[in-house]
């Protein structure tokens, strides 16, 4: 086997860079300081390539294609800043502010949040697509978390972080389209969850509000997740 | 089951059909089963019994006839057609069968609607019991399995689909022989090969008809793919909501199996397959191969990002072959009579027929099996006799949701898959709705964007919120509120959520507003501006 099956190169926004068969242009682009938005991926759980922020152009390919979930090939060229991408990503940042009820003013994670950063680095001001306001509930059941519907964005970190991490599968999607929401079990209140075990690693995964310590004021929110790459790298040694 | 023990059967079969000089074909798929045909079928086997003419007359249940508008259908030995029959005609049909027909049911076959159709897929439907394994043999039924296990290589079989030019029926048209050769090579101990029974466009029921009125052509499809590629367990993944299509199938796997076609050791050969039956729970998203995959898997219906492809890491990660039902039952034909005889119907890039579902603002509404490249114009008024009551054609909408809405200029275009996607709609599984100057064209849109909207899975967000955003605004222009902005924000949606969406559902889902923007422009701008439905069907609703 030759050394090319291993190493790859490649050009990232014109940098060349090295990278190892099978990783992704985000693994690659993360290695080298090169920022790519995103919302659902996290380092340390499954890729689901479900937010289409880093969506990014690759040279000869017809689609634009996630980094999270695009393997790195020889003589790849991607462009991860065009005009046209930062205008989508502008554009689906702005969705999900119009699809929720996002108040970061008086939101436990004002100024630790993943989605109000994004939206300062997209430069987003102003909303050009009309609000929804939709009606939501916030579940507060559980004894020291709260999930507050209105901020949730759909990303399932918490269902993967919960299913791949803690094993519990507390989590998970039900509904569809727009009207999609996070559950604990069977849709009951999560305070009577059975198989939850209360380890609040979804709620440090969430990159919003919307799943938050009680006890928690304005801005006092912040998520701790540096246990992750390590449980998942304890987890692979011991497999 | 050696060559010669199914060849014994055929003749059986045709030397019992052939003793029975008098011979009563009743429709008894879903169409005509909805209209009362099985009371028809039932009076007419009576009637036969009671005057003592059970040695000379035989009534059946069969396939689809094509023509469902004009159900329930009855044909003769003599190739006489009956539309609109009722079980009180019973006594009338059997006395007509020595002499003249009953001019009152009678329709002529010698209509465009049966004399410009090409039959492969269809070939049996109509003619055949799709409860008996026998007929399907008689009509050189497991043939080309036969052939194919005993005379072909894996190797020659893909050679076979693939100098066919057969492309894919599910909508995208690609290329079948690829695929098969893609799943044969990929390195993986279990491989399985999934028969895509999930029809869900609005007003297409290709499939339903195919498994309703000749399941076992499906079957031996599935079993000549399985050999090609390598698989030794298939699954047919087949919506809930085709109860008939299901019993069939059923029925058709278990007549398979008792034969020694369906099972272990095939034909003496050693080649196996398990074929299972997995019904889809109503998400029209599950026909995405990767969402029907994980629903098999039994997960959550969502596609995944590909690559990789299926043909790769499918179904519990191992290489998978999935196509269409018209795929496979084209397949058996190919194998019997040579890829040549089928290269040579049809167009350069697109060999062999299409079905379509005709349905909408025609007079002859039903099923119909077309040569490729036959232009809309022939479909549309020769085959489905043109627009009754004396209205105006203004579109044809095929590829359901994801396809488009085409005008009267494109009409002389032919039905292929390049021609169609240039025109700015999709082949699509073969959903063919026709539409008369009655219909609003934004309101066709918003009504196809509802459909996308509800089933979005909700897991990429540009699908999610995109099509309720443009869902939103076309609602808008319907009742008259919307703005020139709004019109501006449509065509920006549109762009976002074809090029970011996840999967072909969002990838596809404001074809059917691009296509009314490209071609019907004056009807979006009527509303806005002057607040008028060109067609009339807003102001009521606006009104109301």
């Amino acid at each position: 086997m030759s050394s090319t099956d291993h190493v790859k190169t490649l050009k990232i926004d014109g940098r060349d860079c090295s990278a190892r068969a099978g990783e992704t242009i985000l693994d690659v682009a993360r290695e080298n300081n090169i920022p790519i938005l995103r919302l659902c991926e996290l380092e340390g759980l499954s890729t689901v390539g479900a937010c289409r922020l880093c969506l990014v152009e690759i040279k000869g390919a017809r689609k634009l294609l996630p980094a999270c979930a695009t393997a790195v090939d020889e003589g790849m060229e991607v462009t991860t800043n065009s005009e046209r991408l930062q205008s989508y990503r502008r554009m689906i940042v702005e969705m999900l502010f119009t699809e929720g009820n996002h108040v970061c003013s008086v939101c436990v994670s004002n100024g630790h949040c993943e989605l109000q950063a994004m939206a300062q680095t997209l430069g987003i001001t102003h909303m050009h697509l009309p609000y929804r306001y939709p009606k939501k509930q916030v579940d507060a059941s559980h004894e020291r978390f709260v999930l507050d519907h209105n901020r949730c964005i759909l990303c399932t970190r918490c269902v993967r972080v919960c299913d791949e991490i803690e094993g519990a599968h507390t989590w998970d999607v039900m509904g569809r389209g727009i009207d999609s929401k996070v559950i604990t079990d069977l849709n009951q209140p999560w305070g009577s969850s059975e198989s939850c075990t209360g380890c609040g690693k979804c709620v440090h995964v969430c990159p919003t509000g919307a799943l938050f310590e009680k006890g928690r004021s304005v801005a006092e929110m912040e998520k701790r997740r540096q246990f992750l790459p390590y449980l998942t790298l304890m987890r692979e040694e011991r497999q | 089951m050696t060559p010669e023990e199914l060849e014994e059967i055929r003749q059986n079969e045709l030397e019992a059909q052939q003793s029975v000089p008098q011979r009563i074909h009743v429709c008894v798929a879903a169409g005509c089963l909805s209209c009362q045909s099985e009371a028809v079928k039932d009076a007419l086997t009576r009637e036969v019994d009671h005057r003592g003419l059970g040695g000379r007359c035989k009534v059946k249940g069969v396939g689809c006839m094509g023509l469902c508008s004009e159900g329930p259908l009855v044909s003769t030995h003599s190739g006489q057609l009956y539309q609109h029959v009722t079980a009180a005609d019973a006594g009338k049909i059997i006395d007509s069968l020595d002499a003249a027909p009953v001019s009152r049911l009678a329709i002529s076959t010698d209509i465009p609607f049966f004399e410009r159709q090409k039959k492969i897929v269809l070939e049996n439907s109509g003619t055949i019991d799709p409860e008996r394994i026998e007929e399907y043999i008689a009509q050189n039924g497991y043939r080309a399995l036969m052939r194919a296990l005993t005379e072909m290589t894996p190797q020659e079989v893909i050679a076979e689909i693939t100098a066919s030019g057969l492309r894919g029926r599910g909508g995208a048209g690609y290329p079948t022989g690829l695929k098969w050769g893609t799943v044969a090579k990929a390195p993986g101990a279990q491989k399985f090969v999934v028969c895509n029974a999930d029809e869900g466009d609005p007003g297409a029921f290709m499939d339903r008809s195919v498994l309703e009125s000749d399941p076992h052509r499906v079957i031996e499809g599935m079993l000549i793919a399985a050999y090609a590629v390598g698989a030794s367990e298939g699954y047919i993944y087949v919506r809930a909501e085709y109860p008939l299509a299901i019993k069939r199938l059923k029925t058709a796997i278990r007549q398979a199996e008792r034969l020694g076609l369906l099972g272990a050791d095939i034909c003496g050969t050693g080649f196996k397959l398990r074929i299972d039956l997995r019904l889809g729970a109503g998400a029209f998203v599950c026909g995405e191969e990767t969402a029907l995959i994980a629903s098999i898997e039994g997960k959550r219906g969502t596609p995944r990002s590909r690559p990789p492809y299926p043909a790769m890491a499918g179904l519990l990660g191992q290489p998978t072959l999935i196509n269409n039902v018209e795929t496979f039952a084209n397949v058996p034909p190919i194998l019997r009579n040579g890829s040549a005889w089928y290269a040579q119907i049809g167009t350069e890039k697109s060999k062999g027929t299409k079905v379509f579902a005709l349905a909408g603002r025609v007079r002859n509404t039903g099923l119909v099996e077309v040569p490729m490249g036959i232009s809309l114009r022939e479909i549309v008024f020769d085959i489905g006799g043109g627009i009754p009551d004396g209205k105006q054609f203004k579109a044809v909408q095929t590829g359901g949701p994801s396809g488009g809405c085409l005008p009267a200029e494109a009409l002389d275009m032919p039905v292929e898959y390049e021609s169609l996607a240039q025109a700015g709609s999709i082949m699509g599984s073969g959903g063919m709705i026709v539409m008369d100057e009655s219909s609003c064209m934004v309101d066709v849109a918003r009504y196809f964007m509802d459909f996308c909207m509800t089933e979005s899975c909700g897991k990429c967000i540009p699908c999610r919120v995109g099509t309720y955003q443009m869902h939103r605004i076309l609602t808008a222009i319907t009742e008259m509120t919307a703005t020139e902005q709004d019109l501006k924000l449509m065509e920006e949606l549109c762009d976002l959520v074809k090029n970011t969406s996840l999967c072909g559902l969002g990838q596809s889902a404001p074809n059917p507003v691009l296509s009314t923007l490209k071609y019907f422009l004056d009807e979006y701008k009527a509303h806005v501006h002057e607040h008028r439905c060109l067609a009339g069907v807003c102001q009521e609703k606006a009104t109301v």
